[in-house]
């Protein structure tokens, strides 16, 4: 089922054109990864499809179902732009963890919020869903430590868990190990294997080639706001077919161990 | 010499301007710590004519002494021939919590928005991809985390109101200022004027101390 599709997606701040004409779908359960240099306009489509941004035009649907149109009026940007952004999660760079609430509050706070709202879940249940969330992390014994009080790698791991306690249906990650060290990127990077192992839709922004080639489905190079290149990550990464993918990617086979398998 | 006596009833005597004094500072910590928020709303809104509007109030009240805006809240409504403060000193120590509450919530609207300022916009950004609303954000997220980082600039500000209620004398509030003043008037006393330094300072003291534990009790995240 084709759970994403997004429609030559434009936005601009002032006179730079950071997204140009993107073009893409994906199918549930898939992994796909984005590569590209610093400033190709990555983060911009992470963060128009988590409507933290708003696209100049385009379209993007969930589900078969058009979340934005520029050219419709009945669906404008900011309605029901909280039900929007719970079709997308989003893991953050820099974690972004909310300092002042432990690694379960954080996990919680969210879903609490809603079921005051809604009614539908007592605060048992979700604390119980937000343990077992930490555990899925290898996070069980941190569950009341404060993020402060964790390592990197431990903080995005409970970013992970925040975002997935939402159920979204598409999870994005932004870069989820730049702020890391080599031995923390790799913990990180074992619970994203995981995710991909279960199935869960996730579009992934990463420097880290030899995981994209491992656990995406497809892969796209993001080059000036265009996209260059879209393909499986054989095809991409092993063998590209433009000039300027295989200048990108020359420069991890160079110097980068983690190209290598 | 000072006899027991005398120490006594001065002491009394300056208790009860102490006790008005308080009134003063109670109250207008009361409405001026919401009303501080609500003018730094106003100083960031989008909206320009707003922003404007907060701004130049901001400018005039910190632009002007706080004794002469004082004397026009209280003397104003007379002129205007409707004198709502009425005549005993209870109208007058209304017109003071009045003026002052104008004044500080101006001054704690520019700590505040110094504060919201100084969360990152990170915070804000995982509130909203976690489907929170702005009040959610707000009050879940951001105000913790704002207080934590005004807390040693607020505190500058309260002691500093503690000493201001000085200033209600000018429109003859008996705070402690002017009751210890008005020994000299009346008994040609000058040590109780001096006297009243040690209640402001036991005052100031206390609330050291509470701010000490405030900030001690939010260093449990960082």
């Amino acid at each position: 089922m084709e759970i994403l599709k997004v429609s030559h997606l434009k936005k601009s701040f002032g006179a730079t054109q950071i997204l140009n004409d993107i073009s893409f779908s994906m199918e549930q359960g898939q992994a796909l990864s984005i590569i590209g240099a610093s400033g190709s306009g990555k983060t911009t489509l992470l963060r128009c499809l988590n409507f933290l941004e708003k696209p100049d035009s385009g379209t993007i649907s969930v589900c078969g179902k058009k979340i934005f149109d520029d050219t419709d009026r009945t669906i404008s940007f900011d309605k029901d732009i909280r039900t929007k952004r719970l079709h997308f999660g989003l893991v953050f760079q820099n974690f972004n963890l909310f300092p002042q609430y432990t690694a379960l509050q954080n996990v919680t706070l969210a879903r609490e919020l809603m079921a005051k709202e809604t009614g539908k879940e007592t605060k048992a249940e979700i604390e119980a869903a937000g343990h077992e969330l930490l555990a899925q992390m290898g996070l069980a014994e941190r569950a009341n430590h404060y993020p402060h009080q964790l390592s990197g790698g431990q903080q995005q791991r409970v970013a992970i868990a925040r975002a997935l306690a939402l159920h979204p249906d598409i999870l994005c990650f932004d870069e989820p190990t730049s702020a890391l060290d080599p031995e923390l990127t790799g913990e990180v990077l074992r619970v994203i294997r995981s995710l991909a192992e279960k199935k869960t839709t996730m579009i992934i922004v990463t420097h880290e080639m030899a995981f994209a080639r491992d656990v995406s489905d497809q892969v796209i190079f993001m080059d000036g706001g265009v996209m260059i290149e879209q393909g499986n990550p054989h095809q991409v990464i092993d063998c590209p077919r433009k000039e300027r993918t295989r200048q990108f990617l020359a420069r991890y086979t160079e110097n980068s161990s983690t190209f290598s398998r | 010499m000072i006899d027991f006596s005398t120490l006594a009833s001065v002491s009394i005597a300056l208790s009860k301007g102490m006790g008005v004094a308080i009134e003063i500072f109670f109250f207008t910590l009361l409405f001026s710590l919401p009303l501080g928020l609500l003018v730094a709303f106003g100083s960031m809104s989008k909206c320009t004519p707003v922003r404007w509007l907060f701004n130049v109030v901001v400018w005039v009240i910190r632009g002007t002494p706080l004794m002469l805006q004082l004397l026009i809240i209280f003397f104003m409504p007379g002129l205007l021939q409707c004198n709502i403060w009425g005549q005993g000193e209870h109208g007058r120590i209304i017109a003071t919590i009045v003026a002052f509450t104008i004044n500080y919530a101006c001054y704690f609207s520019v700590i505040y928005r110094g504060g919201i300022q100084s969360v990152p916009s990170g915070q804000r950004e995982a509130g909203e991809v976690l489907g929170m609303t702005k009040q959610q954000i707000f009050f879940k997220i951001t105000m913790l985390q704002m207080m934590k980082r005004i807390i040693p600039p607020m505190s500058n500000e309260i002691i500093t109101l503690v000493k201001d209620t000085s200033l209600a004398r000018v429109i003859s509030v008996y705070e402690l200022t002017f009751t210890g003043f008005s020994f000299m008037k009346s008994q040609g006393l000058v040590w109780p004027l001096f006297y009243t330094g040690v209640f402001y300072l036991l005052f100031v003291g206390v609330l050291t101390i509470l701010f000490n534990y405030i900030e001690r009790r939010l260093n449990y995240f960082k």
